[in-house]
């Protein structure tokens, strides 16, 4: 092995730098149209999936203008806000701002059974990273009619099965609100009755994980407690 | 390999190189590298399969780069040049993934970014590509790379007949009807030691079949 000098060596690193820099920022920027997309259809496939209805990346686009018909952005206080599109609300950077300032979507759902159906998103932390989902609730604006939640790098087998069909059906029918006050949808260790209407089991082995699904789901959806009390019929 | 004498592409020499990490130099039965994905991955075959196909490629094009430069390299900074090598085949793998088969790439999760501290790769690459031309230093790489997937295949399909009862998402066991005769996936196949012990497993298979592997006392 030949030696090198200092200079060589600092010239050699410099190039390779600068031209790993530029091979990476080409890459990222000439895929990203693509990454977005999927995005986009993750995010409408996972609305779809709270109601039930499952769909595929090629019918997701389809089935979500069919049954997600109606969208719009309220505040805090239950008011619709102008000049912002539900879909767009990046609810990460919402939950930074003040409580009353928050844009707060809402999507309106028709699925097959005639029911009418309104989508809330929810966003909190799990053990490694973000989690979140999407909350269906039926026209009473109290029993949900289905749930969907996802995770970034929950542990597989373990946090990561928060969105496996098998948690997620637990928390079919069950209610938000007691006796007219908000209580959300607990996460109960040991189990929970099925005839518990606010709460659910949680996940063996998977304690902070559920622990901060608990806390995503009140602190999202207490949020809403205005429009809910006011919309309910 | 000084001869003046051209040697074929794919003389009996670069044969081998190919196919020893398939058997008697594999890298995770053998060599026992790289375990650590090996658990990770290996619950379903896709995923498997996909990051069979990743690691290969990284490895395969990490040795062909670090081969081609391997003059030009300064030994004393060689081992930052080699991760930053790997590092940017392994974030264009990513962000394709992220592009082109986005199911897959959110199932994989932070395990392509951990394809980076795969031991495999800078293994190769210090021990093979630095002191080898390019053309053998490819097939190396895709030696090894193909020598941890077919181990990892390999795994994932015993890991997801027995745990969820499927073959790529397809219901075997259902199909076959032997659910109602009283067999049940067993759950434990799921978990991370059935893979160690599935490894084990294939590790004493080979040692069985293949004695040279033995060592001597």
């Amino acid at each position: 092995m030949k030696e090198f000098s200092n200079r060589y060596i600092y010239t050699f690193s410099i190039i390779m730098v600068v031209a790993v820099a530029l091979l990476l920022s080409l890459a990222a920027t000439i895929l990203q149209p693509m990454q977005l997309r999927n995005l986009e259809i993750e995010k409408k496939k996972s609305m779809l999936e709270s109601i039930h209805v499952i769909a595929t990346k090629a019918d997701a686009e389809d089935l979500y203008d069919k049954y997600i018909t109606e969208s719009y952005v309220i505040n805090s206080k239950g008011e619709k806000q102008e000049g912002i599109d539900a879909f767009d609300v990046n609810l990460r950077a919402e939950q930074k701002k003040p409580a009353e300032e928050q844009y707060l979507p809402v999507f309106k759902a028709f699925p097959d059974d005639g029911e009418k159906v309104i989508i809330l998103p929810v966003e909190g932390k799990g053990l490694w990273g973000p989690i979140w989902g999407y909350v269906a609730l039926r026209s009473d604006m109290n029993t949900i009619y289905g749930v969907t939640f996802d995770h970034k790098g929950e542990t597989p087998g373990l946090g990561a099965e928060i969105n496996t069909t098998p948690f997620e059906s637990m928390f079919n029918d069950k209610t938000i609100f007691q006796d007219g006050k908000f209580v959300s949808v607990g996460v109960l260790k040991g189990g929970a009755p099925d005839s518990d209407p606010h709460n659910v089991d949680a996940i063996s082995g998977g304690t902070i994980t559920s622990k901060g699904l608990e806390a995503m789901l009140s602190d999202c959806l207490v949020k809403y407690n205005e429009y809910l009390s006011t919309n309910k019929n | 390999m000084s001869n003046t004498e051209k040697e074929p592409l794919f003389s009996p020499k670069n044969i081998k190189l190919l196919t020893a990490p398939l058997g008697r130099n594999n890298p995770i039965t053998v060599q026992v590298l790289g375990i650590c994905s090996a658990l990770a991955v290996t619950v379903k075959l896709k995923p498997a399969l996909v990051m069979a196909l990743s690691v290969t490629i990284v490895t395969a094009v990490s040795n062909l780069v670090i081969a081609l430069m391997r003059r030009s390299i300064p030994e004393r900074i060689r081992i930052i040049v080699q991760l930053v090598v790997i590092a940017t085949m392994v974030i264009l793998v990513d962000q394709f993934l992220k592009a082109f088969a986005f199911d897959v790439s959110k199932q994989l999760s932070v395990f392509v970014g951990l394809i980076i501290t795969n031991c495999i790769i800078m293994g190769r690459l210090e021990a093979f590509a630095m002191a080898n031309k390019p053309w053998p230093s490819f097939l190396d790489g895709l030696g090894n790379g193909a020598g941890y997937g077919i181990i990892l295949v390999i795994v994932a399909f015993f890991r997801e007949l027995f745990g969820s009862g499927t073959f790529m998402g397809y219901p075997v066991m259902q199909k076959l009807g032997i659910y109602s005769v009283g067999y049940e996936n067993n759950g434990m196949m799921i978990l991370p030691p059935m893979a160690l012990i599935v490894v084990g497993l294939i590790i004493w298979f080979q040692r069985s079949r293949d004695h040279a592997l033995i060592e001597k006392k």
